[in-house]
């Protein structure tokens, strides 16, 4: 410091200050607060008018789902009960229909005593599925595993499975969860078998049939495997004598191993599903049709093939314009024209092959949307290795597109989901409208009209909702860039 | 094929069809195509022989005859005398109907939330977000269902409106009076009407002519003012104000025309146990409306939001770095870039849209479905045809939509090298 300095300045602090907070307009809430919801003329309306939206809300709908009754008989009986609680002017939600017709909602009118069978189906589900979709992380994979085995036990413990059932369902379980830890090749054939041991489990009747159908594949294999040197020609000679197996052998070989040793359960027709076993059924089998479908459709459309090319554009244009109703209604009204004079085929196999077709169309442009995006190099690296179509395809091309796509398929799979419920228009008893329909007309829960749909609603969206988390959590898992 | 110069090519030989890359193309077309064919005439065969066991012909008569049944919503003279040509054609009017409100209503309530989810408020983004993940999650047939029963159970009967110390009160400056069967909104009234020109059945008011000239003259002269300045600006640098001769090409005509009909608002009046005066809108057009709105919108705001985040800070900071104003910097450099993300996708939304109207089954709108696919295939049992003509008029609806879309699309595209 100069000399001057020292008479013009009066006092020098010699001593650092100690740190002083800051200011409470700077700190914590009021900060947060000030930030976030106050900080200028336009915010403080916008707050201003949430608060608004928030109080109408929690206004008109809070005090009827406080005043919730769980425990009743009927509405006459839920209102006698909320009255005498809460008032007579009260209003209050009568959840004790969910309680009273939860099996209706879940089930449909699947036999009582079966209920155990769409248990272990869907429980089942998660064990075919823990290879494919829980692979990386072996913790995740057994937490599922766990969790699907222990509970879906529980339930049909809960539910009043027979004992023989019970230890049926333990043990195919438990062996499966093995397999899948001990032997990860294996459960993934596994996994391919399930579709036919879940179509066995709900829909019940002979396993031989299933068999004899799987059967056929192991035939073709078999054909294709003997001629592999022959090419293309073993690829076509495996088809047919499927086929052949399939349409002339198959039914009588069933029925003669049948008779030797029975392995029946008790049948099951289409008009005994009902609630969300039949959404989730539809739903989890178009998913799985409709993914191989629409990759095949997006390599054809994206085929340099003109003929194969033509075919996919017309077949997914056609499918992408009309809605999903015209295409339910055909399912239901126009097939058995299709068909050769006297057949007829059950209804939810209709319902599902057409699903499936319209989810296909759209899988197909979401995945050629992959394609496309992928770098012009890729296919140029893949034909540079010597690769031929197929391998280039399997090997480099689809891996990359199908993750870029995720999102978009998932988003598919979600709207199939949702769209499930539209088969009540074709007289099947889907969980949102036939089934609330069907509650209601019941003398009990005459004007019941909020509950159901709030409660069929909040599974959906629990379904949809984890569906597209999965999704978001499977996009960071397989992110290859940008670390 | 691919034939390259001194080598020669070897001799054809059958064999070539299956191992020589350059034919086997041919013969997997020719095959695949082959099975297409046989699966064709497989279906039309049995379709055929199904017909006749059945006594049934393939004939489109029955759209020439008398319908003999009655449609709420209509947009057209139609009454029960009509043929079923003229019920499918106001089923196919109600459809169009009820998807124009739904996308205009949707792209509205889309483009507010999907902005309004961006916004830094804490409250209305989580507001905004919960709205569209409740939305997009939940079946929209559930949606249909819970409005449909909120106006059919909560909304007042008309009744409701009356006496002295009414039950319930219209809404909207006593314009709109929600009821349990209808919605009465005002309707359009003119005390200088200027006639109409008869086309059949229907007219077209001279004023709807009036004012449809009104307006596309005012857009090409603001093209033509715009030309100018353009020109004025390369000239000169200096761009003359034209916003407000814009404004009153709009405005003047408009209002003078208005002025000299004697155009108002005719609020509903109620009269004995119903509204009159005004236009009573059927619940189910209402109901679908809404549904379809409120569903739709939630796509279309995460559709916006993610082309509002899909223009990079960058873009904005070089605009503010050049000098442009926010309103220019919006204008010119972040909306062209965000719509080119947008309007892909939202066209597909539009075609979503028009496609689920067909749920209108569920509130027993009388879209195309409903007459054509419903009342008229039953009362016909003329199921193929109904289906065919139904579904081929959809196909053509949506392959118009997306195909004006996409020469909007084009126009905004970004011009590539």
């Amino acid at each position: 410091m100069s000399e001057t300095h020292a008479q013009t300045v009066a006092y020098v602090r010699d001593t650092m200050l100690p740190p002083a907070p800051p200011p409470v307009t700077e700190r914590g809430a009021i900060k947060w607060l000030r930030e976030n919801l106050f900080s200028g003329p336009l915010n403080i309306v916008l707050t201003l008018i949430g608060l608004g939206i928030l109080w109408l809300l929690v206004s008109t709908i809070g005090p009827w789902l406080s005043h919730s009754v769980w425990n009743a008989n009927g509405m006459a009986d839920c209102r006698k009960i909320i009255a005498e609680t809460w008032g007579p002017d009260a209003t209050g939600a009568c959840f004790a229909l969910i309680k009273h017709r939860w099996n209706q909602f879940v089930f449909g009118f699947y036999p009582a005593a079966l209920y155990w069978r769409p248990v272990l189906a869907f429980g089942l589900l998660f064990l075919a599925l823990a290879p494919v979709l829980f692979s990386e992380s072996r913790r995740a994979r057994r937490i599922v595993l766990a969790l699907a085995t222990v509970l879906s036990f529980a339930i049909a413990l809960v539910l009043g499975a027979p004992m023989p059932a019970l230890a049926g369902m333990a043990l195919l379980m438990l062996a499966w969860a093995v397999l899948i830890e001990i032997r990860p090749a294996w459960a993934l054939l596994a996994s391919l078998v399930y579709p036919l041991l879940a179509v066995w489990l709900l829909w019940g009747g002979s396993l031989w049939s299933e068999i004899a159908v799987l059967a056929g594949f192991g035939i073709g294999f078999g054909v294709w495997r003997a001629g592999a040197r022959f090419g293309l020609f073993a690829v076509a000679a495996a088809a047919v004598v499927a086929v052949l197996w399939w349409l002339f052998l198959a039914g009588p070989v069933a029925a003669a191993l049948a008779g030797m040793l029975p392995l029946r359960l008790q049948p099951v027709s289409s008009d005994q599903f009902g609630g969300f076993v039949l959404s989730i059924t539809i739903g989890v089998a178009g998913i799985a049709l409709s993914l191989p479908l629409g990759i095949v459709l997006a390599l054809a459309r994206r085929s340099d093939l003109p003929v194969i090319k033509l075919l996919a554009v017309m077949f997914i244009e056609f499918i992408r314009g009309v809605p999903l109703i015209t295409l339910l209604f055909v399912a239901s009204l126009l097939l058995n024209y299709f068909l050769p004079p006297g057949t007829s085929f059950d209804i939810i196999l209709r319902v599902i092959i057409m699903v499936t077709l319209f989810a296909a169309a759209y899988m197909a442009e979401v995945i050629r949307g992959g394609l496309a995006a992928l770098p012009k190099g890729q296919y140029e690296a893949a034909d540079a290795l010597g690769l031929d179509y197929w391998k280039a395809q399997r090997l480099i091309v689809l891996p990359q597109a199908l993750k870029i796509s995720i999102p978009g398929i998932v988003s598919t799979f979600i709207g199939m989901f949702k769209d499930t419920t539209l088969v009540v228009f074709v007289g099947l008893f889907d969980p949102l409208k036939a089934m609330a329909d069907t509650i209601r007309a019941s003398f009990e829960w005459k004007g019941a009209y909020w509950e159901p749909y709030i409660f069929v609603g909040s599974i959906f969206f629990i379904l949809c909702f984890g569906m597209s988390r999965y999704s978001m959590y499977l996009e960071r898992r397989l992110k290859r860039d940008h670390r | 094929m691919v034939s390259y110069p001194g080598v020669d090519n070897p001799p054809f030989r059958w064999s070539m069809l299956i191992y020589d890359r350059r034919y086997r193309s041919l013969t997997l077309q020719a095959i695949v195509f082959i099975l297409v064919m046989l699966l064709a005439s497989w279906l039309i065969d049995n379709t055929l022989r199904n017909l006749s066991a059945m006594g049934k012909t393939l004939s489109f008569d029955f759209l020439f005859r008398r319908a003999g049944y009655d449609i709420p919503q209509q947009l057209i003279p139609y009454n029960s005398d009509d043929t079923h040509l003229r019920a499918t054609v106001v089923g196919l009017l109600n459809t169009l109907l009820v998807s124009l409100l739904g996308c205009i209503a949707a792209t509205i309530v889309g483009v507010v939330v999907g902005v309004l989810r961006l916004s830094s408020n804490w409250l209305i983004a989580r507001l905004m977000t919960v709205y569209v993940e409740v939305f997009r999650n939940i079946p929209l047939l559930l949606w249909i269902l819970v409005i449909l029963a909120i106006f059919t159970e909560v909304m007042p009967p008309p009744n409701a409106y009356r006496g002295e110390n009414p039950a319930a009160s219209m809404i909207l400056f006593d314009t709109i009076a929600p009821t349990n069967r209808y919605t009465a909104i005002p309707s359009l009234g003119m005390t200088n009407p200027p006639g109409t020109i008869a086309l059949g059945r229907e007219g077209i008011s001279w004023a709807f002519v009036a004012y449809v000239a009104v307006i596309v003259l005012a857009f090409i002269g603001n093209r033509l003012l715009r030309t100018r300045a353009q020109r004025i600006q390369d000239a000169t640098g200096k761009r003359p104000t034209t916003w407000w001769i814009t404004l009153a090409m709009f405005a003047v005509p408009l209002l003078l025309l208005t002025w000299w009909f004697g155009l108002h608002l005719i609020p509903p009046v109620l009269r004995g146990f119903n509204f009159a005066e005004g236009i009573n809108m059927d619940n189910a057009l209402v109901v679908l409306w809404l549904a379809l709105t409120l569903y739709t919108g939630a796509f279309i705001a995460e559709i916006v939001r993610a082309g509002i985040l899909a223009v990079s800070r960058g873009q904005s900071e070089a605009a503010f770095a050049l000098g442009l104003r926010p309103r220019r910097t919006m204008s010119l450099v972040i909306l062209p870039q965000a719509l080119r993300v947008i309007i892909p996708p939202l066209i597909s939304q539009y075609l979503n849209l028009t496609k689920n109207s067909s749920l209108a089954i569920a509130v027993g709108y009388m879209d195309l479905r409903g007459t054509l696919g419903g009342t008229t295939l039953n009362q016909t049992g003329r199921e193929m045809e109904c289906m065919v003509l139904m579904m081929g008029i959809y196909l053509v609806l949506s392959l118009l939509i997306s195909g004006g879309m996409n020469v909007f699309n084009s126009r905004v595209k970004l011009r590539e090298r």
